[in-house]
């Protein structure tokens, strides 16, 4: 089929809600609604063909109560319309989550990242999401809201397969929460590429918490390589109450390529990814560990 | 589809204008505003030739409905210099060489224009980087970050 990129061919009517009330209220009110933020996965996927129905295109952007980033109660709240530039520039982010704004600032063009938002990639859902595996293992609640009232979903809970999640047609993205990381904890992202701004052919997060030489929580997510965001747990497990070194890096990196089932796609083979796999997972941990704190680890 | 009246300001000129939901940003800019300096590259997001400044930070016009744009400041290659007073960036493109076909010039002078407004000593990495998702076929970059490097503040 002949794909014009040059105009949008779907046609629909538009909404723009000023509040999340206004929102959730349109949501209820009219079928086939699509919610759109900044519009860099959904205007691509409608121009390219995507069967996505859409009667009623509701722009969320505007929506400035839904627009921020603050520290309550040891808890980082951002709106789910807060712009990705927004996220990776900011001194809350940076200070707690710091991975966060690493992989944001590995994402795709400035353009791109000034008009996406975080609730955008998370609805987005895709199974290479950038902001997903940092926000695995940082442990963050998505709010969800509809008419009826708001509920509360981690991560994994929300996404269950490539650009699906878990929200119903009148519900809405409208929070993501994450407890800020204890003290001596330490977090790395790596993402592979064939060039900078490229989708992930496959990446990581990996978030460890020390009391002195042994780690005493670890959380290992991986991107790119299943129908979504995933976490090791065996690998997890392995680390778990262990004193950290080479050997226990290389080991719990080994069971991560083991576990995975990566696929053969555009960007990359499943027997490149399961390679890859172990040494971005070794090189995570090395970072995260010192970063919590911890005794550098040479090869 | 019901039609909306919408009102941007381009280039410091306020703009009413009547448009579809699904019309593009883009297609408004060059067609209704024949303001043909924003180009239609890949349309998808993947190349910043139809990058514009909206309140001041670069966005891909293909990729945004006209219909959301309405109240927003928008910045086009036209309206980059003063007058007959070209930006400094335009005129270090000019003097460096940096342009051959030209067709990434727009949007290669406005995500700079953005950079140094935020950053006015930015890195040679740091050019390289703002500008990662802009495309050029032609020049390899070199003579780009050239000009971009010679309007930095410690090289004035």
């Amino acid at each position: 089929m002949h794909v014009n990129t040059r105009i949008m061919p779907v046609e629909f009517e538009y909404l723009e809600p000023k509040t999340k009330a206004e929102a959730l209220e349109m949501l209820a009110k009219y079928d086939n609604v699509k919610v759109l933020a900044g519009g860099t996965d959904l205007i691509v996927k409608l121009k390219t063909g995507a069967d996505i129905k859409v009667d009623y295109m509701m722009n969320v952007k505007e929506i400035e109560e839904l627009n921020y980033i603050k520290l309550e109660d040891n808890l980082v709240k951002i709106g789910a319309v807060t712009p990705l530039s927004t996220i990776e520039n900011n001194e809350i982010i940076n200070k707690y989550l710091p991975i966060l704004s690493e992989a944001i600032k590995a994402m795709a063009a400035i353009a791109v990242r000034n008009m996406g938002t975080i609730g955008g990639n998370l609805c987005n859902s895709s199974p290479a999401g950038d902001t997903i595996p940092p926000l695995t293992v940082y442990d963050a609640k998505l709010i969800l809201a509809g008419k009826q009232g708001t509920k509360e979903v981690s991560v994994e809970e929300f996404i269950t397969g490539p650009g699906k999640n878990v929200l119903a047609q009148d519900e809405m993205l409208v929070e993501v929460v994450v407890p800020a990381p204890k003290e001596n904890t330490g977090a790395a992202f790596i993402k592979k590429t064939r060039v900078k701004a490229d989708i992930s052919k496959i990446n990581t997060a990996v978030l460890m918490e020390r009391v002195e030489d042994k780690c005493v929580n670890c959380r290992i997510a991986m991107g790119s390589v299943a129908a979504k965001v995933v976490r090791i747990l065996p690998a997890e497990e392995a680390v778990r109450g262990q004193k950290v070194d080479l050997n226990l890096c290389q080991k719990a990196a080994q069971i991560v390529s083991d576990e995975i089932k990566p696929i053969d796609d555009n960007r990359s083979t499943a027997e490149y990814r399961k390679e890859i796999a172990r040494v971005i997972v070794e090189d995570a941990m090395k970072i995260a560990w010192q970063r919590s704190g911890g005794e550098k680890i040479n090869d | 589809m019901t039609k909306h009246e919408i009102e941007i300001t381009v280039n410091g000129r306020k703009r009413r204008l009547t448009v579809k939901p699904n019309d593009l940003l883009l297609n408004v800019i060059r067609e209704d505003l024949v303001l043909t300096g924003t180009k239609y590259g890949c349309g998808i997001g993947e190349c910043a030739a139809c990058t514009v400044l909206m309140e001041g930070k670069p966005v891909l016009a293909c990729m945004i409905l006209a219909v959301a744009a309405h109240g927003k400041n928008i910045t086009t290659i036209e309206g980059l210099a003063d007058g007959d007073k070209l930006a400094p960036v335009q005129q270090a493109f000019i003097d460096h060489g940096a342009i051959q076909c030209g067709f990434c010039t727009p949007g290669m002078v406005l995500t700079s224009h953005a950079l140094l407004n935020e950053n006015p000593d930015p890195s040679e990495e740091e050019i390289r980087d703002y500008l990662r998702g802009n495309y050029c076929r032609c020049t390899g970059y070199t003579a780009i970050v050239k000009a971009v490097q010679s309007c930095a503040k410690k090289n004035q």
